[in-house]
């Protein structure tokens, strides 16, 4: 196996995982992720109702899913709303089959090695 | 392997040799390292740091830290890691960590071998099924319904 077919990662990347991941770990902002997935762009307030936090715990939540790129905004009139993003959850995927792809590795590798 | 899902990865292979000489093979921190790739400095200990520097062609800036959660001898194994914290400059500590386990299985001809990476999404699975009580599909078909609702509306 030589050095260069092996995929090194970039700082840029492994950043950029640790963050969609840490933006994912959090209930509230799983809930607010469920809400935009089943409707149309939806306001602060709307995506406040019947969640037990503040409008500052979701404007919050919400800066730090849009920092990751699981939401986006846009503006309808004088009024922002908030919209989930199929790019972010897809990236998240394919950082999931990266380690699976390594873990499959090293199970072949853990095979050989025992039945050498 | 559930596809849909961000919050694991599961992964199996059947090998030819009997569970003993599979345990020791994922437990005894020399021989892990052979297969694994990695020069760990000391045994596997429940509860405590294993680490050591990893030497995969492209990964020996690595070091590898694990935080042994199970050992049940000849069946499972289990540690806490980060995956992808592999940015020396970086520090990962608030980020979460993840469940690895081993499980071995005697089979008719060996050992079956399955490996189960879990809490990417960084919440405890009970609190997760809280948070998702009021939706039978769970996160997968939540994650789903994202998709199918962002597709529809690019």
């Amino acid at each position: 196996m030589s050095k260069q077919n092996l995929k090194q990662p970039s700082k840029a990347d492994t950043g950029r995982n640790a963050t969609i991941f840490a933006a994912l770990g959090d209930e509230t902002r799983l809930q607010l992720l469920l809400k935009l997935g089943t409707g149309a762009p939806q306001s602060i307030k709307q995506l406040t109702m019947n969640l037990p936090v503040t409008r500052q715990a979701v404007t919050k939540h919400l800066r730090v899913l849009e920092s990751a790129k699981f939401v986006t905004q846009e503006s309808h009139g004088r009024e922002r709303l908030f919209v989930a993003r199929l790019a972010a959850i897809e990236e998240a995927q394919a950082v999931l089959r990266t380690i699976a792809a390594q873990w499959e590795d090293a199970l072949v590798r853990l095979k050989r090695f025992v039945e050498e | 392997m559930n596809k849909s899902s961000t919050d694991r990865i599961e992964k199996q292979i059947e090998v030819n040799a009997n569970v003993t000489r599979v345990w020791r093979a994922i437990t005894d921190y020399r021989e892990f390292g052979q297969w694994f790739r990695v020069e760990l400095e000391g045994p596997f200990i429940v509860g405590e740091v294993a680490r050591g520097q990893i030497t995969y062609p492209g990964y020996e800036h690595v070091t590898m830290e694990v935080i042994v959660e199970a050992i049940e001898p000849e069946h499972r194994f289990a540690f806490w890691w980060r995956p992808y914290a592999i940015d020396p400059k970086v520090d990962y500590s608030s980020e979460p960590r993840t469940l690895v386990e081993f499980t071995l299985e005697e089979t008719f001809s060996g050992t079956l071998v399955r490996v189960i990476e879990s809490g990417f999404d960084g919440i405890p699975a009970h609190r997760r099924d809280e948070a998702f009580r009021m939706n039978d599909g769970g996160w997968a078909a939540q994650v789903q319904n994202i998709k199918n609702h962002v597709e529809a509306k690019p």
